[in-house]
């Protein structure tokens, strides 16, 4: 049952980012790109996204446990450090350089078989390696 | 809107990302965890630990070509542009490791966190795209960019 609903979620979320342009590079990077011909589309695909997990997180509030069985399992750490900011700052240059975060390259495997399977091996390298260096 | 930013489509941005938060609600509600494209990623291929069992993790991986294909079928032929192979290299490099560093990416931290008002996320999330800015900015400049 938990793995049908993750791969229901999982072909809605692709679709979603089929729709909404992000599985095309030059569309993240012309979102990107403030002193070009900016293209304002991703503003949309994220306030677009926000705004159903908003009224998500408002009913999880008053959930036990999820729906199809389970328990919570959510990120409680709190606190600022440096290995979430420099991460970010590494991840917002590769997404700049590549025009892809992990959801589009990964989607983008069943349209653009070749290119796509580069960044994400590439990704899945950068991956391992932060498991090797950094990873607990 | 036209006028000003010809190329934006944001009805179907609007609608694209509608779908992508009803899904994060769905892996929220349904089985208590963040759709977070990195880490769903990383427990899937092994990378990562977690309380999430890996079958879980790869079915919603795997969901993402099978979506966008099935939307691609619907819409029809759509335009996607890749940069060339050393960007997508480098580029996947530091997404890889980026997102592992800072604990998500744009899913995880950009519509999860940022919907909970996780401050973590909003703080990530205003550095990746702060980050992306810049890198743009400097790839224009130098004249990398659509390279």
């Amino acid at each position: 049952m938990q793995p049908l609903i993750s791969l229901i979620a999982g072909l809605i979320f692709g679709a979603g980012l089929a729709v909404g342009g992000m599985i095309n590079p030059a569309r993240v990077q012309a979102f990107l790109d403030l002193f070009g011909h900016w293209d304002p589309t991703l503003a949309f695909v994220m306030g677009g996204a926000i705004l159903p997990m908003t009224m998500a997180w408002v009913i999880k509030a008053r959930l036990d446990r999820p729906l199809a069985g389970g328990v919570f399992d959510l990120p409680d750490t709190r606190k600022l450090d440096r290995h979430l900011a420099i991460g970010a700052l590494l991840f917002g240059a590769g997404w700049g350089i590549g025009g892809l975060c992990p959801g589009p390259a990964i989607a983008d495997l069943a349209l653009v078989p070749g290119p796509a399977l580069l960044f994400v091996a590439a990704m899945l390298a950068g991956m391992g390696v932060h498991r090797l260096t950094l990873g607990r | 809107m036209e006028a000003l930013f010809p190329q934006a489509e944001p009805l179907q941005g609007l609608i694209g990302g509608l779908l992508i938060g009803v899904a994060a609600a769905i892996m929220l509600l349904g089985l208590g965890r963040i759709a977070g494209v990195s880490g769903m990623t990383a427990r899937a291929t092994g990378i990562g630990g977690g309380a999430t069992s890996r079958l879980v993790a790869a079915a919603f991986v795997i969901g993402l070509p099978l979506g966008a294909w099935i939307a691609a079928q619907c819409i029809g032929p759509m335009h996607i542009d890749f940069p060339s192979w050393p960007a997508l290299i480098s580029g996947g490099l530091l997404v890889g490791f980026g997102t592992r560093m800072g604990s998500g990416c744009t899913s995880g931290h950009g519509v999860c966190g940022i919907s909970r008002l996780s401050r973590r996320s909003i703080v990530a999330t205003m550095l990746f795209m702060a980050s992306g800015f810049a890198t743009v900015a400097i790839m224009r400049a130098i004249g990398l960019l659509g390279v």
